[in-house]
Protein backbone atom coordinates (compact mmCIF):
# COMPACT_ATOMS: atom_id res chain seq x y z
CA UNK A 1 0.00 0.00 0.00
CA UNK A 2 2.82 2.38 0.92
CA UNK A 3 4.54 1.70 -2.41
CA UNK A 4 1.35 2.56 -4.31
CA UNK A 5 0.88 5.70 -2.23
CA UNK A 6 4.45 6.68 -3.04
CA UNK A 7 3.60 6.47 -6.74
CA UNK A 8 0.79 8.95 -6.20
CA UNK A 9 3.12 11.14 -4.16
CA UNK A 10 5.69 10.95 -6.95
CA UNK A 11 3.04 11.86 -9.52
CA UNK A 12 1.90 14.87 -7.47
CA UNK A 13 5.46 16.03 -6.88
CA UNK A 14 6.46 15.81 -10.56
CA UNK A 15 3.16 17.43 -11.55
CA UNK A 16 3.79 20.27 -9.09
CA UNK A 17 7.32 20.81 -10.38
CA UNK A 18 6.01 20.96 -13.95
CA UNK A 19 2.93 23.11 -13.38
CA UNK A 20 3.95 25.13 -10.25
CA UNK A 21 0.33 24.97 -9.19
CA UNK A 22 0.91 25.44 -5.44
CA UNK A 23 4.58 26.42 -5.10
CA UNK A 24 4.16 29.85 -6.73
CA UNK A 25 1.06 30.67 -4.68
CA UNK A 26 2.80 29.61 -1.46
CA UNK A 27 6.04 31.47 -2.18
CA UNK A 28 4.21 34.70 -3.02
CA UNK A 29 2.01 34.41 0.04
CA UNK A 30 4.94 33.84 2.39
CA UNK A 31 6.90 36.79 1.01
CA UNK A 32 3.92 39.16 0.99
CA UNK A 33 2.73 38.21 4.50
CA UNK A 34 6.14 38.51 6.12
CA UNK A 35 6.76 41.83 4.31
CA UNK A 36 3.41 43.25 5.48
CA UNK A 37 4.14 42.27 9.09
CA UNK A 38 7.60 43.82 8.85
CA UNK A 39 6.19 47.10 7.47
CA UNK A 40 3.40 47.10 10.06
CA UNK A 41 5.82 46.67 12.95
CA UNK A 42 8.33 49.19 11.65
CA UNK A 43 10.73 50.23 14.40
CA UNK A 44 8.44 49.03 17.20
CA UNK A 45 9.72 46.39 19.62
CA UNK A 46 7.40 43.39 19.86
CA UNK A 47 7.27 40.88 22.68
CA UNK A 48 8.31 37.21 22.45
CA UNK A 49 4.68 36.21 22.91
CA UNK A 50 3.51 38.37 20.00
CA UNK A 51 6.35 37.13 17.77
CA UNK A 52 5.39 33.52 18.55
CA UNK A 53 1.75 34.23 17.73
CA UNK A 54 2.59 35.99 14.46
CA UNK A 55 4.75 33.07 13.32
CA UNK A 56 1.78 30.71 13.48
CA UNK A 57 -0.52 33.28 11.87
CA UNK A 58 1.82 33.34 8.86
CA UNK A 59 1.96 29.55 8.82
CA UNK A 60 -1.83 29.17 9.09
CA UNK A 61 -2.64 31.54 6.25
CA UNK A 62 0.15 30.19 4.05
CA UNK A 63 -1.24 26.70 4.57
CA UNK A 64 -4.67 27.97 3.58
CA UNK A 65 -3.31 29.35 0.31
CA UNK A 66 -1.64 26.17 -0.91
CA UNK A 67 -2.49 22.96 0.91
CA UNK A 68 -5.93 22.45 -0.61
CA UNK A 69 -4.30 22.00 -4.02
CA UNK A 70 -3.66 18.29 -3.52
CA UNK A 71 -7.35 17.53 -4.03
CA UNK A 72 -8.66 20.71 -5.63
CA UNK A 73 -6.37 20.39 -8.66
CA UNK A 74 -7.64 16.83 -9.29
CA UNK A 75 -11.23 18.03 -9.06
CA UNK A 76 -10.74 21.16 -11.17
CA UNK A 77 -8.93 19.31 -13.93
CA UNK A 78 -11.39 16.41 -13.83
CA UNK A 79 -8.69 13.80 -13.11
CA UNK A 80 -10.37 12.69 -9.88
CA UNK A 81 -12.44 10.07 -11.75
CA UNK A 82 -9.29 8.50 -13.14
CA UNK A 83 -7.79 8.45 -9.68
CA UNK A 84 -10.95 6.90 -8.22
CA UNK A 85 -10.77 4.25 -10.89
CA UNK A 86 -7.16 3.18 -10.41
CA UNK A 87 -6.54 3.64 -6.69
CA UNK A 88 -8.24 2.65 -3.47
CA UNK A 89 -9.27 5.49 -1.12
CA UNK A 90 -6.57 4.50 1.41
CA UNK A 91 -3.85 4.77 -1.24
CA UNK A 92 -5.17 8.16 -2.37
CA UNK A 93 -5.32 9.58 1.15
CA UNK A 94 -1.86 8.27 2.05
CA UNK A 95 -0.31 9.56 -1.18
CA UNK A 96 -1.88 13.00 -0.78
CA UNK A 97 -0.85 13.05 2.86
CA UNK A 98 2.79 12.36 1.95
CA UNK A 99 2.63 15.20 -0.57
CA UNK A 100 1.09 17.66 1.90
CA UNK A 101 3.60 16.65 4.58
CA UNK A 102 6.50 17.48 2.26
CA UNK A 103 4.80 20.72 1.20
CA UNK A 104 4.06 21.75 4.81
CA UNK A 105 7.58 20.98 6.03
CA UNK A 106 9.24 22.77 3.11
CA UNK A 107 6.92 25.78 3.39
CA UNK A 108 7.27 26.04 7.16
CA UNK A 109 11.05 25.62 7.12
CA UNK A 110 11.25 28.54 4.68
CA UNK A 111 8.92 30.59 6.89
CA UNK A 112 10.91 29.69 9.99
CA UNK A 113 14.26 30.63 8.44
CA UNK A 114 12.91 33.95 7.08
CA UNK A 115 11.10 34.71 10.32
CA UNK A 116 14.16 33.96 12.47
CA UNK A 117 16.34 36.13 10.24
CA UNK A 118 13.96 39.10 10.04
CA UNK A 119 12.37 39.29 13.51
CA UNK A 120 14.72 39.98 16.41
CA UNK A 121 11.94 39.34 18.92
CA UNK A 122 11.73 35.75 17.76
CA UNK A 123 14.55 34.23 19.79
CA UNK A 124 14.26 30.64 20.99
CA UNK A 125 15.98 29.61 24.18
CA UNK A 126 14.88 25.97 23.97
CA UNK A 127 15.44 25.14 20.30
CA UNK A 128 15.21 21.36 20.65
CA UNK A 129 11.77 21.45 22.27
CA UNK A 130 10.56 23.96 19.71
CA UNK A 131 11.75 21.77 16.82
CA UNK A 132 10.06 18.70 18.31
CA UNK A 133 6.76 20.57 18.64
CA UNK A 134 7.30 22.14 15.19
CA UNK A 135 7.49 18.63 13.68
CA UNK A 136 4.36 17.52 15.53
CA UNK A 137 2.56 20.74 14.62
CA UNK A 138 3.41 20.38 10.94
CA UNK A 139 2.24 16.79 10.94
CA UNK A 140 -1.07 17.81 12.52
CA UNK A 141 -1.41 20.65 10.02
CA UNK A 142 -0.81 18.26 7.12
CA UNK A 143 -3.34 15.71 8.43
CA UNK A 144 -6.04 18.32 9.04
CA UNK A 145 -5.50 20.25 5.83
CA UNK A 146 -5.48 17.09 3.70
CA UNK A 147 -8.81 15.76 4.95
CA UNK A 148 -10.41 19.23 4.82
CA UNK A 149 -9.09 19.69 1.26
CA UNK A 150 -10.75 16.42 0.23
CA UNK A 151 -14.07 17.70 1.61
CA UNK A 152 -13.99 21.17 0.09
CA UNK A 153 -12.70 19.95 -3.31
CA UNK A 154 -16.24 18.90 -4.20
CA UNK A 155 -17.80 22.25 -3.21
CA UNK A 156 -18.45 25.19 -5.53
CA UNK A 157 -16.85 27.92 -3.41
CA UNK A 158 -13.65 26.10 -2.53
CA UNK A 159 -11.56 29.22 -1.82
CA UNK A 160 -13.92 30.54 0.84
CA UNK A 161 -14.83 27.22 2.35
CA UNK A 162 -11.27 26.04 3.01
CA UNK A 163 -10.28 28.62 5.67
CA UNK A 164 -13.81 28.67 7.12
CA UNK A 165 -13.82 24.90 7.63
CA UNK A 166 -10.17 24.75 8.66
CA UNK A 167 -10.31 27.44 11.31
CA UNK A 168 -12.29 25.56 14.00
CA UNK A 169 -10.38 22.34 13.31
CA UNK A 170 -6.95 23.96 13.35
CA UNK A 171 -7.65 26.40 16.18
CA UNK A 172 -6.77 23.97 19.05
CA UNK A 173 -3.59 22.99 17.21
CA UNK A 174 -2.57 26.61 16.65
CA UNK A 175 -3.31 27.63 20.23
CA UNK A 176 -1.13 24.81 21.54
CA UNK A 177 1.66 25.67 19.13
CA UNK A 178 1.57 29.38 20.00
CA UNK A 179 1.74 28.49 23.70
CA UNK A 180 4.64 26.07 23.19
CA UNK A 181 6.54 28.54 21.00
CA UNK A 182 6.05 31.26 23.62
CA UNK A 183 7.36 29.00 26.36
CA UNK A 184 10.30 27.87 24.20
CA UNK A 185 11.19 31.56 23.77
CA UNK A 186 11.23 31.86 27.57
CA UNK A 187 13.47 28.79 27.81
CA UNK A 188 11.23 26.57 29.94
CA UNK A 189 12.00 22.91 30.64
CA UNK A 190 10.04 20.03 29.07
CA UNK A 191 8.01 19.47 32.24
CA UNK A 192 6.29 22.83 31.81
CA UNK A 193 5.12 22.21 28.27
CA UNK A 194 4.45 18.50 28.66
CA UNK A 195 0.62 18.93 28.74
CA UNK A 196 0.61 20.90 25.46
CA UNK A 197 3.17 18.51 23.97
CA UNK A 198 1.09 15.41 24.72
CA UNK A 199 -2.04 17.23 23.55
CA UNK A 200 -0.24 17.77 20.21
CA UNK A 201 0.48 14.04 19.97
CA UNK A 202 -3.18 13.28 20.78
CA UNK A 203 -4.37 15.79 18.17
CA UNK A 204 -2.30 14.02 15.50
CA UNK A 205 -3.59 10.60 16.50
CA UNK A 206 -7.21 11.84 16.42
CA UNK A 207 -6.78 13.56 13.04
CA UNK A 208 -5.10 10.50 11.52
CA UNK A 209 -7.77 8.12 12.80
CA UNK A 210 -10.67 10.37 11.77
CA UNK A 211 -9.11 10.93 8.32
CA UNK A 212 -8.75 7.24 7.51
CA UNK A 213 -12.22 6.45 8.89
CA UNK A 214 -14.00 9.22 6.95
CA UNK A 215 -12.10 9.34 3.70
CA UNK A 216 -13.93 6.43 2.03
CA UNK A 217 -17.21 8.31 2.37
CA UNK A 218 -15.75 11.63 1.23
CA UNK A 219 -13.88 10.28 -1.79
CA UNK A 220 -16.61 8.17 -3.39
CA UNK A 221 -19.44 10.21 -5.02
CA UNK B 1 -12.01 -15.93 -16.89
CA UNK B 2 -13.48 -13.30 -14.62
CA UNK B 3 -17.17 -13.50 -13.73
CA UNK B 4 -19.20 -10.30 -13.58
CA UNK B 5 -22.46 -10.52 -11.71
CA UNK B 6 -25.05 -7.77 -11.35
CA UNK B 7 -27.79 -8.45 -8.83
CA UNK B 8 -30.98 -6.40 -9.05
CA UNK B 9 -28.94 -3.30 -9.75
CA UNK B 10 -30.91 -0.07 -9.39
CA UNK B 11 -29.84 3.54 -9.66
CA UNK B 12 -32.15 6.41 -8.85
CA UNK B 13 -31.02 10.06 -8.89
CA UNK B 14 -33.34 12.00 -6.64
CA UNK B 15 -36.68 10.71 -8.02
CA UNK B 16 -35.49 9.85 -11.52
CA UNK B 17 -35.08 6.16 -12.22
CA UNK B 18 -31.94 5.65 -14.32
CA UNK B 19 -32.34 1.87 -14.34
CA UNK B 20 -34.06 -0.65 -12.14
CA UNK B 21 -33.41 -4.29 -11.28
CA UNK B 22 -30.70 -5.18 -13.75
CA UNK B 23 -29.57 -8.74 -13.07
CA UNK B 24 -27.09 -10.57 -15.21
CA UNK B 25 -24.12 -12.89 -15.07
CA UNK B 26 -21.29 -12.67 -17.59
CA UNK B 27 -18.57 -15.29 -17.41
CA UNK B 28 -17.79 -16.04 -21.04
CA UNK B 29 -15.67 -14.17 -23.56
CA UNK B 30 -17.38 -12.04 -26.16
CA UNK B 31 -18.64 -8.58 -26.96
CA UNK B 32 -21.53 -7.38 -24.84
CA UNK B 33 -23.36 -4.17 -25.70
CA UNK B 34 -25.15 -1.67 -23.49
CA UNK B 35 -27.45 0.35 -25.71
CA UNK B 36 -29.71 3.33 -25.25
CA UNK B 37 -30.19 6.87 -26.51
CA UNK B 38 -28.26 9.85 -25.13
CA UNK B 39 -29.00 10.46 -21.46
CA UNK B 40 -30.57 7.04 -20.98
CA UNK B 41 -28.07 5.92 -18.32
CA UNK B 42 -25.49 3.82 -20.17
CA UNK B 43 -22.59 5.73 -18.62
CA UNK B 44 -24.25 5.61 -15.21
CA UNK B 45 -24.48 1.82 -15.49
CA UNK B 46 -20.80 1.43 -16.41
CA UNK B 47 -19.83 3.85 -13.63
CA UNK B 48 -21.74 1.69 -11.17
CA UNK B 49 -20.07 -1.46 -12.53
CA UNK B 50 -16.59 0.09 -12.24
CA UNK B 51 -17.27 1.41 -8.74
CA UNK B 52 -17.18 5.09 -9.68
CA UNK B 53 -20.79 5.38 -8.50
CA UNK B 54 -22.63 3.45 -5.82
CA UNK B 55 -25.90 1.77 -6.76
CA UNK B 56 -29.09 2.84 -5.00
CA UNK B 57 -29.72 -0.86 -4.40
CA UNK B 58 -28.40 -4.16 -5.66
CA UNK B 59 -24.79 -5.19 -6.08
CA UNK B 60 -21.91 -5.69 -8.48
CA UNK B 61 -19.52 -8.59 -7.91
CA UNK B 62 -16.35 -9.65 -9.68
CA UNK B 63 -15.07 -13.16 -9.07
CA UNK B 64 -12.79 -15.81 -10.51
CA UNK B 65 -12.47 -19.48 -9.56
CA UNK B 66 -15.26 -19.08 -7.01
CA UNK B 67 -13.45 -16.31 -5.13
CA UNK B 68 -15.03 -12.89 -5.02
CA UNK B 69 -12.72 -9.89 -5.42
CA UNK B 70 -12.82 -6.98 -3.04
CA UNK B 71 -13.31 -3.57 -4.72
CA UNK B 72 -9.57 -2.93 -4.21
CA UNK B 73 -8.66 -6.15 -6.02
CA UNK B 74 -11.27 -5.75 -8.74
CA UNK B 75 -9.64 -2.59 -10.13
CA UNK B 76 -6.71 -4.73 -11.30
CA UNK B 77 -8.97 -7.10 -13.23
CA UNK B 78 -10.84 -4.70 -15.46
CA UNK B 79 -9.89 -1.92 -17.83
CA UNK B 80 -12.09 1.08 -18.48
CA UNK B 81 -12.07 3.81 -21.09
CA UNK B 82 -14.49 6.66 -21.50
CA UNK B 83 -14.49 10.19 -22.99
CA UNK B 84 -15.14 11.69 -19.52
CA UNK B 85 -12.00 10.21 -17.98
CA UNK B 86 -9.40 12.97 -18.01
CA UNK B 87 -5.71 12.14 -18.32
CA UNK B 88 -2.90 14.10 -16.67
CA UNK B 89 -1.99 16.48 -19.46
CA UNK B 90 1.38 17.54 -18.05
CA UNK B 91 2.51 13.90 -18.36
CA UNK B 92 3.32 11.96 -21.51
CA UNK B 93 1.33 8.99 -22.80
CA UNK B 94 3.95 6.64 -21.39
CA UNK B 95 3.93 8.34 -17.98
CA UNK B 96 0.12 8.30 -17.79
CA UNK B 97 -0.04 4.57 -18.52
CA UNK B 98 2.87 3.77 -16.21
CA UNK B 99 1.24 5.74 -13.39
CA UNK B 100 -2.15 4.05 -13.81
CA UNK B 101 -0.45 0.65 -13.59
CA UNK B 102 2.05 1.33 -10.80
CA UNK B 103 -0.58 2.86 -8.53
CA UNK B 104 -2.50 -0.42 -8.84
CA UNK B 105 0.64 -2.32 -7.89
CA UNK B 106 0.98 -3.82 -11.39
CA UNK B 107 4.10 -4.33 -13.46
CA UNK B 108 4.53 -1.91 -16.35
CA UNK B 109 5.09 -4.04 -19.46
CA UNK B 110 6.63 -1.42 -21.72
CA UNK B 111 7.00 -3.72 -24.74
CA UNK B 112 3.28 -4.57 -24.69
CA UNK B 113 2.31 -0.91 -24.17
CA UNK B 114 4.52 0.03 -27.12
CA UNK B 115 2.66 -2.54 -29.24
CA UNK B 116 -0.63 -0.92 -28.29
CA UNK B 117 0.75 2.56 -28.97
CA UNK B 118 1.96 1.32 -32.36
CA UNK B 119 -1.47 -0.15 -33.10
CA UNK B 120 -3.00 3.28 -32.50
CA UNK B 121 -0.21 5.18 -34.30
CA UNK B 122 0.91 6.93 -31.11
CA UNK B 123 4.29 5.29 -30.60
CA UNK B 124 6.29 8.20 -32.02
CA UNK B 125 4.42 10.63 -29.77
CA UNK B 126 4.58 8.55 -26.58
CA UNK B 127 6.94 10.92 -24.81
CA UNK B 128 5.02 14.10 -25.73
CA UNK B 129 2.91 15.66 -23.00
CA UNK B 130 -0.75 14.78 -23.40
CA UNK B 131 -1.64 18.49 -23.53
CA UNK B 132 -0.14 18.49 -27.04
CA UNK B 133 -2.52 15.72 -28.19
CA UNK B 134 -5.71 16.23 -30.18
CA UNK B 135 -8.99 15.00 -28.67
CA UNK B 136 -8.86 11.95 -30.95
CA UNK B 137 -5.33 11.08 -29.81
CA UNK B 138 -6.40 11.42 -26.19
CA UNK B 139 -9.30 9.04 -26.82
CA UNK B 140 -6.93 6.52 -28.40
CA UNK B 141 -4.71 6.79 -25.36
CA UNK B 142 -7.66 6.14 -23.04
CA UNK B 143 -8.48 2.96 -24.97
CA UNK B 144 -4.81 1.90 -24.73
CA UNK B 145 -4.90 2.50 -20.95
CA UNK B 146 -7.92 0.21 -20.68
CA UNK B 147 -5.96 -2.63 -22.31
CA UNK B 148 -2.46 -1.88 -21.00
CA UNK B 149 -2.57 -4.13 -17.92
CA UNK B 150 -4.06 -7.07 -19.88
CA UNK B 151 -7.32 -7.12 -17.88
CA UNK B 152 -9.79 -10.01 -18.11
CA UNK B 153 -12.70 -7.60 -18.56
CA UNK B 154 -12.64 -4.43 -20.65
CA UNK B 155 -15.39 -1.84 -20.35
CA UNK B 156 -15.48 0.76 -23.11
CA UNK B 157 -17.94 3.62 -22.72
CA UNK B 158 -18.42 5.35 -26.07
CA UNK B 159 -14.99 4.14 -27.16
CA UNK B 160 -15.06 5.80 -30.56
CA UNK B 161 -16.09 9.29 -29.44
CA UNK B 162 -13.86 11.90 -31.17
CA UNK B 163 -12.22 9.23 -33.33
CA UNK B 164 -11.82 9.35 -37.10
CA UNK B 165 -12.62 6.33 -39.27
CA UNK B 166 -9.10 4.95 -38.92
CA UNK B 167 -9.21 5.28 -35.13
CA UNK B 168 -12.59 3.56 -35.02
CA UNK B 169 -11.28 0.69 -37.13
CA UNK B 170 -8.32 0.25 -34.74
CA UNK B 171 -10.63 0.13 -31.72
CA UNK B 172 -12.93 -2.42 -33.40
CA UNK B 173 -9.97 -4.54 -34.41
CA UNK B 174 -8.53 -4.58 -30.91
CA UNK B 175 -11.93 -5.23 -29.31
CA UNK B 176 -12.62 -8.18 -31.63
CA UNK B 177 -9.22 -9.74 -30.89
CA UNK B 178 -9.69 -9.21 -27.14
CA UNK B 179 -13.26 -10.59 -27.24
CA UNK B 180 -11.92 -13.99 -28.31
CA UNK B 181 -10.58 -14.61 -24.83
CA UNK B 182 -12.11 -11.98 -22.54
CA UNK B 183 -15.33 -10.09 -22.00
CA UNK B 184 -15.49 -6.69 -23.69
CA UNK B 185 -18.40 -4.39 -22.87
CA UNK B 186 -19.40 -1.59 -25.24
CA UNK B 187 -21.67 1.13 -23.87
CA UNK B 188 -22.71 2.92 -27.03
CA UNK B 189 -25.50 4.10 -29.29
CA UNK B 190 -23.47 3.53 -32.47
CA UNK B 191 -25.27 0.99 -34.66
CA UNK B 192 -21.97 -0.37 -36.06
CA UNK B 193 -20.66 -1.14 -32.59
CA UNK B 194 -23.89 -2.75 -31.40
CA UNK B 195 -23.95 -4.90 -34.53
CA UNK B 196 -20.58 -6.35 -33.51
CA UNK B 197 -21.91 -7.46 -30.11
CA UNK B 198 -22.99 -11.01 -29.33
CA UNK B 199 -25.62 -9.73 -26.93
CA UNK B 200 -27.11 -6.31 -26.19
CA UNK B 201 -28.77 -4.90 -23.09
CA UNK B 202 -31.09 -1.98 -23.81
CA UNK B 203 -31.06 0.33 -20.82
CA UNK B 204 -34.57 1.59 -21.67
CA UNK B 205 -35.97 -1.86 -20.82
CA UNK B 206 -34.98 -1.27 -17.22
CA UNK B 207 -36.69 2.04 -16.51
CA UNK B 208 -40.06 0.94 -15.20
CA UNK B 209 -41.07 -1.30 -12.41
CA UNK B 210 -43.26 -3.84 -14.19
CA UNK B 211 -45.77 -6.21 -12.62
CA UNK B 212 -43.17 -8.60 -11.31
CA UNK B 213 -41.08 -5.84 -9.80
CA UNK B 214 -38.20 -6.85 -12.07
CA UNK B 215 -36.79 -5.22 -15.15
CA UNK B 216 -36.97 -6.94 -18.53
CA UNK B 217 -34.47 -9.68 -19.24
CA UNK B 218 -31.42 -9.29 -21.46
Amino acid sequence: MIKRALWLFNKDLVSELRTRYAINALAMFIIVTISVILFAIGQEKISHALAAGLLWVVIFFSAMSGLSRAFVSEEERGTNLLLQLVASPTVVLTGKLFYNLILVFTMNMVILVLYSALFDAFALKNVFLFLASFVLGNTGLAFASTIIASIIAKANSKGTLYPVLSFPILLPLLLMLVEITKKCSDGVAFGEIAPEFFALVSYNVIMATASYMLFDFIWKE
Amino acid sequence: MIKLELKELTKIFERRVIFRNISLIKDAPGLFGVAGPNGSGKSTLVKVITGLLSPTSGSVAFSAGGREFSPGEAINHFGFASPYLVLYDEFSARENIEFSMKIRGLQFDEAYVDELLQHFSLLKRKNDPVRAYSSGMKQRLKVISAFAHKPELVILDEPTANLDSEGKARVYELAKIAAAEKLVIFATNEEDELAMCNEVLNINDYKLNNNTGKGAKV
